[in-house]
C-alpha cells in the first residue's frame, strides 16, 4: 500500500468517526471539538488534493472562527442536556436507516461510474495554488467575489442587530451631561436668619 | 492510487451521517446547525475531488463561496439561537410551538 493510500485511509477514518461522534456525543462542547477535528482531518484531505489554499482556509476560517463562535454559544448558554437528549433512542433507528439507504444509493451512483476515473498528475514545485485561485477569483469570478463580501457585511449587521439588547433599567455615566453642566442647575444658594438661642 | 469514487465515497458517507444526525438530534438545535455544517464539508469534499480530476480550479472557487455562505449562516444562526434562548429559556426544538393552533 502505498504511502498516498494510508494518508488517504487514515484521514478519512478520522473525519467519519469524527462525524459519528458529533451526531452521537451526550455533551454539545465535545460534539463541537469533535466537529474541529472533523474539519481538521478534511483540510488534510484537501492537501491530498492539491487545494492548498483552502484547506489552509478551512483551518484558519472554520477552526478559528466558526468554530470557536460555537463554542462559545454552547458554554454560554446554560442548556438542560437531559431534556435535549430524550427521543434519542427512539429515533436511532429511523436515523441510521435513512443514514444507510442514503449511503448506499449515493455509493452505487458514484462507485462504479467514478472508480477507473483518470488519475491527474501532481504538479510540480512550480505550482501555487493560491495564485491559481487568486487570479480566477480576480478576474472571472470577481461579481460574485464581492457579492460574498456583501453577504458577510449583512451577516454581520443581522448579528449584531438581533443580539443588541437595550436595558432601560441600567445606570449608567452619560459623560455628555456631565461635562456641559451648568452651576446655575446644581447649586441653589438659600439665604435664611440666624436662628436665635 | 486513490480513485475519485473513493474520495465521493467518503463524502457520501459522510453526508449519510450528517443526516442522521438531524433525524436523531431533532430536539437540539445547536447538534442540527452542527450536522449542516458536517452537509456542507461533504459538499465541498466532492467539489474538490471533482476540481482536483478534472484539472479545473473553478470548483475549488465554489467551495471557496460555500465557506463564505456557511459562515455567513452560522453566525446568523447563532445569533437567532442566542435571541430564542434569552426569550424562552431553551433550545428545544419541541418548544417552539408558540404558533401552533
Amino acid at each position: 500500500m502505498a504511502f498516498e493510500q494510508i494518508i488517504f485511509y487514515f484521514f478519512s477514518a478520522m473525519v467519519l468517526l469524527a462525524g459519528v461522534m458529533v451526531i452521537t456525543a451526550r455533551n454539545p462542547v465535545y460534539a463541537a471539538l469533535f466537529l474541529v477535528m472533523a474539519f481538521f482531518s478534511s483540510s488534510a484531505l484537501w492537501l491530498l488534493l492539491e487545494a492548498e489554499f483552502l484547506a489552509i482556509t478551512l483551518v484558519l476560517v472554520y477552526v478559528g472562527a466558526v468554530m470557536v463562535l460555537f463554542l462559545f454559544v454552547v458554554m454560554m448558554l446554560d442548556i438542560n442536556l437531559v431534556a435535549l437528549r430524550e427521543g434519542f433512542m427512539r429515533y436511532l433507528p429511523v436515523g441510521a436507516l435513512v443514514a444507510i439507504s442514503v449511503i448506499a444509493m449515493m455509493t452505487m451512483v458514484v462507485g462504479p461510474e467514478f472508480a477507473d476515473f483518470p488519475i491527474p498528475e501532481r504538479k510540480g514545485p512550480e505550482y501555487n495554488n493560491t495564485a491559481e485561485l487568486g487570479r480566477i477569483l480576480y478576474t472571472e469570478y470577481v461579481y460574485p467575489f464581492e457579492l460574498a463580501a456583501v453577504i458577510l457585511v449583512v451577516a454581520i449587521v443581522a448579528a449584531i442587530a438581533l443580539t443588541l439588547r437595550r436595558r432601560p433599567m441600567v445606570r449608567k455615566q452619560n459623560p455628555d451631561q456631565q461635562v456641559s453642566v451648568r452651576k446655575e442647575e446644581r447649586v441653589r444658594i438659600v439665604k435664611m436668619d440666624v436662628e436665635k438661642r | 492510487m486513490i480513485a475519485l469514487s473513493d474520495y465521493l465515497t467518503v463524502s457520501a458517507i459522510l453526508f449519510g451521517i450528517s443526516m442522521a444526525g438531524i433525524f436523531i438530534n431533532r430536539k437540539n438545535m445547536i447538534i442540527l446547525l452542527m450536522s449542516i455544517e458536517l452537509m456542507l464539508l461533504a459538499v465541498n469534499i466532492n467539489f474538490v475531488a471533482f476540481s482536483h480530476y478534472l484539472g479545473d480550479s473553478a470548483g475549488q472557487v465554489f467551495v471557496f463561496f460555500i465557506l463564505t455562505v456557511a459562515a455567513a449562516e452560522a453566525a446568523i444562526g447563532l445569533a437567532i439561537l442566542v435571541v430564542l434562548f434569552r426569550n424562552r429559556r431553551t433550545i428545544n426544538v419541541q418548544d417552539m410551538d408558540s404558533l401552533k393552533g
